[in-house]
């Protein structure tokens, strides 16, 4: 068993140019997305939106229907769902602790009675292990494009909605609307990040990175910057990493995910003591 | 101080407003006319509609009948020409938001498009940060506070974007006395300097005391505007309660006895210290 060996890494490079592009993506937007979802205490809600993207992959890759476009659809439907019912917190956990095994179950259903390659099946779950196609990679960027366009312009009265959001409508921030746009948004790009790391894991994309963020800077500027760095230095690390060794790339990328956050965490504390 | 808006002589017009909630009326007819620079005070037991009139002129509570307008136009939910000041809260401890930031998200929290903060408006935080003696904290985060800081820097916020309208919602409750008078005497210096029209909601008149133009009193569906000398007497809370009610002047201080809470289930004697 060999974690990592990098002997004829540079013939191996190009072959995962596609995931490298696509984890660039998903760094960028997961670190970004991840900010707000920390700051509107959406973290077990993007883990129900996952597991209901997943079931919808399942159930396309069943019928033989584009995988990403399944993904999309158990995304958004989550995710609406979660944004109408569960305006308050408490009732937010509640929904989603109750979405969240009826996606996984009906996503092991579409899978158990699915008779293809079993990678595919695994990987829904756990992430791909390098592969990703050209059309793959388009519909990607097309996802992640989208989602970083109109985060950015909403990114102002979005962050005053999610801190302060008694004062922002009384400005005229349309926060209801700005709330269901956002659960929009994170259905995006959990579908889009179930492609490449699975639908168990999209936590570490999605939430670890920014929550390692905030544990060191509370600038809305260095926040949502070093959020990015930590998540693209995971799923970048994570495939280059997995690419010694011919596994998938989700633990990889779980690990050093975790890892900057351990660091992050002892980082506060020393400088608390200081 | 500036001279008077030419687009309309009052910031705010209540005209005929009513509102209820099923049988119960809070308020009706209410008419108020709110001139550049006033400063009103909406006195009234809990549960008097003091906070349904203030998310009214918000937009937020749907008037019964009537309406109600701002800068000549009727209200819709939320305004840039309101500055808000909530009531004190604890903000979390984790929220990602140092004291400065708060002052930008006042000035432009409300602007789509992409978020570059120009010159102009960091010069002006800064300015802000000055006017209500935040330098000291302003690279803390919010939730590290005290309860006075949160509160000079929630004035703050109020009025960076230099709005005609101040609502302010009980920003004096939790706080002590020494504190209070540094907020409110915070809030006259700003509304006088931006020239803003104020709207205070309050439980205790006597820490505006000094700077309140008129007194709203809102009491069992009915209400009564005026000075506070015209006001807070005796005999005109007695007919507004409908039941004798004392007021009394001690040391500057005005004290009201035995007004009823409308809030049946307590019928405690609310006092204003």
């Amino acid at each position: 068993m060999v974690l990592f060996d990098f002997s004829d890494y540079a013939e191996l490079i190009p072959l995962v140019q596609n995931s490298l592009i696509a984890g660039l993506l998903l760094g960028l937007v997961g670190g970004l997305i991840g900010v707000f979802v920390m700051t509107r205490d959406m973290s077990f809600a993007v883990h129900g939106i996952s597991e209901l993207s997943f079931a919808g992959a399942a159930f396309a890759l069943l019928l033989g229907f584009n995988v990403v476009g399944g993904s999309i659809i158990g995304s958004l439907f989550a995710a609406l769902i979660i944004g109408y019912l569960g305006a308050k917190a408490k009732d937010r956990n509640s929904i989603v602790a109750v979405l969240m095994p009826a996606g996984l179950g009906l996503g092991i259903l579409a899978l158990a009675l699915y008779e293809g390659r079993a990678a595919n099946k695994f990987g829904l779950l756990t992430g791909q292990i390098v592969a990703v196609d050209d059309p793959q990679l388009f519909s990607l960027v097309l996802i992640c494009s989208f989602v970083l366009i109109t985060l950015l312009f909403i990114w102002r009265p979005l962050t005053f909605a999610s801190v302060d959001a008694e004062v922002a409508a009384a400005r005229g921030v349309p926060t209801r609307a700005l709330s269901i746009i956002f659960m929009l948004l994170l259905g995006l790009a959990v579908a889009a990040s179930v492609q490449i790391v699975g639908a168990l894991l999209v936590l570490s994309l999605l939430v670890t990175p920014a929550a390692a963020a905030l544990r060191i800077s509370s600038s809305p500027i260095l926040t949502p910057l070093l959020s990015v760095a930590f998540a693209v230095t995971s799923v970048i690390g994570g495939i280059l990493l997995a690419l010694g060794a011919g596994l998938p790339i989700s633990p990889y990328v779980t690990t050093v995910s975790f890892l900057i956050y351990v660091v992050c965490r002892v980082l506060e504390k020393l400088r608390a003591r200081a | 101080m500036s001279l008077p808006s030419n687009k309309t002589d009052f910031v705010l017009k209540i005209k005929n407003a009513s509102l209820a909630f099923g049988e119960r009326t809070l308020w009706s007819n209410l008419n108020l006319e709110i001139k550049q620079q006033e400063f009103i005070a909406v006195l009234g037991a809990n549960g008097s509609g003091k906070t349904a009139l203030l998310r009214a002129i918000l937009g937020q509570e749907k008037l019964t009948s009537g309406s109600i307008e701002l800068e000549g136009e009727l209200v819709k939910k939320g305004s840039t020409k309101i500055g808000y000041i909530p009531q004190h809260q604890n903000i979390d401890a984790s929220t990602p938001m140092r004291a400065k930031d708060m002052l930008l998200l006042g000035l432009e929290g409300h602007r789509f498009g992409l978020p570059f903060t120009s010159k102009a408006a960091n010069k002006k935080v800064q300015h802000i940060l000055g006017c209500v003696d935040a330098h000291e904290f302003a690279n803390k985060k919010v939730g590290q506070l005290s309860g006075g800081e949160l509160q000079r820097l929630r004035v703050g916020q109020a009025v960076i974007d230099e709005p005609d309208l101040i609502l302010a919602d009980e920003p004096l409750s939790a706080l002590d006395l020494a504190q209070q008078k540094v907020i409110a005497d915070l809030l006259d210096q700003e509304r006088r300097d931006h020239s803003s029209a104020v709207i205070f909601i309050t439980h205790d008149v006597n820490p505006i005391l000094n700077m309140v133009d008129r007194v709203l009193y809102l009491a069992n569906g009915k209400f009564k505007i005026g000075t506070p000398d015209e006001v807070l007497r005796s005999d005109v809370l007695s007919e507004l309660y409908g039941t004798p009610v004392d007021v009394v002047r001690n040391q500057g201080r005005i004290v009201v006895v035995g007004a009823q809470d409308q809030d049946h289930h307590h019928h405690d004697q609310e006092k204003w210290q």
